[in-house]
């Protein structure tokens, strides 16, 4: 008997005992067990219950539920997967460590997706620093005729929109990554005008897993509201910077230990990505990492990422720098962003050097930028200067 | 029916012409950029007539109608 | 007799004169396209679209009486194929050409909303083919370029369209006034 059932609770789940290195075919089958069967019409519902009620929700950033998005794919004609390996926030390497660490992982759950949702065909669309291992685990794959779903693996583009759900269609299919509007919503059309799944590499391997043991199993760890583990990138003023995996709830504080701790006094943490919000140290470190534990310091677990910024730092600097990068990289579509965010990040320069700004100015453009864009590029930026604004004392 | 017809802007097609907030100054004005910001949420009954016209004006096609769910 | 001649002399007559008067609103239409993006957008762009649909109704107009007109044998085909008229083919042909291309911009424009922008404005190009052809039609075709005030409208429309077109090509040239928005600019 395969020692393949991984005891309810324990961690880490998706990554192997042992980095780095990529887990081959054997080494992966030996640790999780066999692929679980290829279900039928029928059972594809009774699947897709199976993740409505393990909760599985989406860990690119948008934490939508899963089970729901594969139901309004499966009901479409003749769909496709597209597995999202783009990771374009440049402060976040779960994705690609993830796909390095454990690419039969990541790929059973977009074969899996796949046949659930009735499609033939699963694009994964990853990271340039992982296309070769998971070339090479496709590969593996094909010699040992594993997959009835067919496997195209197609380099992800640069840039920090190239990883919205939307641009990496785009993507894949004009060779141009930035976001289309909505409506069509992908799962009706999308890629070439097939309902389209797109979901994020980390949710496809938590789905293989939960087709492989179960609900029960899936929600053994977390919090009863947000189930199972995520990857989480640490990164800043810590001793050991890396990515974990720990249990949705887990308190920031411990997350921050398993890096290591931290390596000096904190003055506040940069929690979801640069998309996310500043939070002061003090007040989050006995928070649940959680989006209920997190809410109502405007914040939340977002991409799995926390910056540990040390006393002493100038927040408002770091902020200005994050805002000037993120207009920098707007698709440059939307008139709110293209000429909303080099003027926020104008006067957050201005703010951050002493020079003073016009507050008043700046809490208008940044009501004038928000929701008023083609994704929610704008939407976090504005998210991020706010929490910056509220943390670092230059609110009103 | 609840919530009513409601003006949005696909900001993606959107190039700042203007020509919207010249025809609805009632419900379109411009932000600081040249770009329409829609005043909500729904379109007023008297002026659901001028807003089908205001959205056929769009050399863009950026300005849609949604019917209320 | 002289009845069938008076009859064919009114149509002849309505054809000239709304032959004229489409080109004043064609070119006008045209002209204020070209200049769409240096004048006040809104009236500009709803003047544009009603000297078009004007241009249909003269052109419809200007087609039928020559087409009824007894006295020469055009037939309905030359409206549309540029060597179908027996009678001055080319100078016909170049109003069929005219038509043709005007023709397929007015329905694209019509179905705009189910064709989508970028097909829409690809065929809406055409237009700049559609002129020149009108414009040689008339030149060709025309019977009153004698008159010295018919030919005054129509080196006046010409004047029009080419200072109109010469100013949107220095507008180009000088660059957009503002960051363009497109995808990864």
């Amino acid at each position: 008997m395969t020692v393949g059932l991984l005891l309810a609770g324990t961690l880490p789940r998706l990554l192997p005992p042992e980095p780095p290195g990529p887990v081959g075919l054997a080494g992966h089958t030996a640790r999780y067990g066999p692929p679980p069967a290829v279900p039928g019409r029928r059972q594809r519902d009774a699947l897709i219950a199976e993740m409505a009620r393990a909760g599985l929700t989406g860990r690119g950033g948008a934490g939508f539920p899963t089970a729901r998005k594969l139901a309004a794919v499966a009901a479409g004609h003749a769909p496709v997967v597209v597995a999202n390996g783009t990771e374009g926030e440049p402060a976040s390497v779960k994705d690609r460590v993830l796909m390095a660490c454990s690419p039969h992982l990541v790929l059973d759950g977009a074969v899996h997706a796949a046949e659930i949702t009735g499609a033939a065909k699963a694009v994964m669309v990853v990271h340039r620093d992982v296309r070769e291992i998971i070339d090479e685990a496709v590969a593996e794959r094909a010699r040992a005729r594993l997959d009835r779903v067919r496997l195209e693996v197609r380099t992800a583009a640069e840039g920090f929109v190239a990883g919205q759900a939307s641009a990496v269609v785009q993507w894949v299919q004009r060779g141009v990554p930035a976001p289309t509007a909505t409506p069509p919503r992908l799962a009706q059309r999308g890629l070439r005008g097939a309902p389209t799944l797109v979901q994020n590499v980390e949710t496809l391997a938590h789905l293989a897993l939960i087709a492989r043991y179960g609900a029960s199993w899936f929600r053994s760890a977390g919090t009863p509201a947000e189930p199972g583990s995520m990857l989480v990138t640490v990164l800043g003023t810590v001793r050991e910077p890396g990515v974990r995996e720990v249990a949705i709830g887990t308190p920031v504080g411990q997350v921050l230990d398993l890096a290591g701790g931290a390596s000096a006094p904190l003055r506040a943490l940069l929690i979801g990505g640069y998309f996310g919000a500043w939070v002061d140290a003090t007040e989050v470190l006995a928070r649940p990492f959680s989006a209920a534990g997190l809410a109502h310091l405007g914040a939340g677990p977002g991409a799995g990422l926390i910056m540990a910024l040390p006393v002493g730092a100038c927040g408002l600097s770091e902020t200005a720098r994050v805002m000037r990068y993120l207009a920098s990289e707007s698709a440059g579509q939307c008139g709110p962003c293209v000429f909303g965010l080099p003027a926020i990040a104008g006067l957050l320069e201005r703010l951050a050097e002493g020079r003073g700004a016009n507050l008043g100015l700046l809490s208008r453009w940044l009501g004038q930028v928000d929701g008023r864009g083609g994704c929610a590029h704008p939407d976090g930026a504005v998210r991020l200067v706010h929490s910056a604004l509220r943390t670092f004392g230059a609110a009103r | 029916m609840t919530g009513g017809a409601r003006l949005r802007v696909d900001f993606i097609a959107c190039d700042g012409r203007g020509l919207c907030a010249a025809a609805l100054p009632e419900l379109i004005t411009l932000d600081d950029w040249g770009f329409p910001i829609v005043s909500g949420p729904a379109v007023p009954p008297r002026l659901l007539a001028d807003a089908r016209a205001t959205v056929r004006l769009c050399p863009m096609l950026a300005l849609r109608f949604d019917t209320g769910r | 007799m002289s009845a069938l001649l008076g009859g064919s002399q009114a149509l002849w007559f309505v054809s000239r004169a709304s032959g004229l008067a489409l080109l004043v609103a064609f070119s006008a239409a045209a002209v204020l396209g070209v200049v769409a993006r240096l004048g006040p957008r809104l009236a500009v762009g709803e003047l544009h679209r009603a000297l078009a649909l004007f241009s249909v109704a003269f052109l419809m107009l200007h087609v039928a009486t020559a087409i009824l007109d007894p006295y020469v044998t055009i037939g309905w085909a030359a409206t549309l194929l540029p060597l179908a008229s027996p009678y001055r083919t080319l100078a016909i042909g170049l109003g069929a050409l005219a038509v043709d291309l005007g023709g397929a911009v007015l329905i694209t424009s019509l179905i705009r909303r189910r064709l989508g922008y970028r097909a829409w404005r690809a065929v809406h190009w055409l237009a700049y083919l559609s002129w020149p052809a009108a414009f040689a039609h008339a030149v060709t075709a025309g019977s009153d370029l004698r008159i010295w005030w018919a030919a005054l409208v129509l080196w006046g429309c010409a004047a029009a369209v080419a200072t109109a077109v010469i100013a949107r090509l220095l507008s180009w040239l000088r660059g957009p006034d503002r960051v363009p928005l497109g995808a990864l600019r």
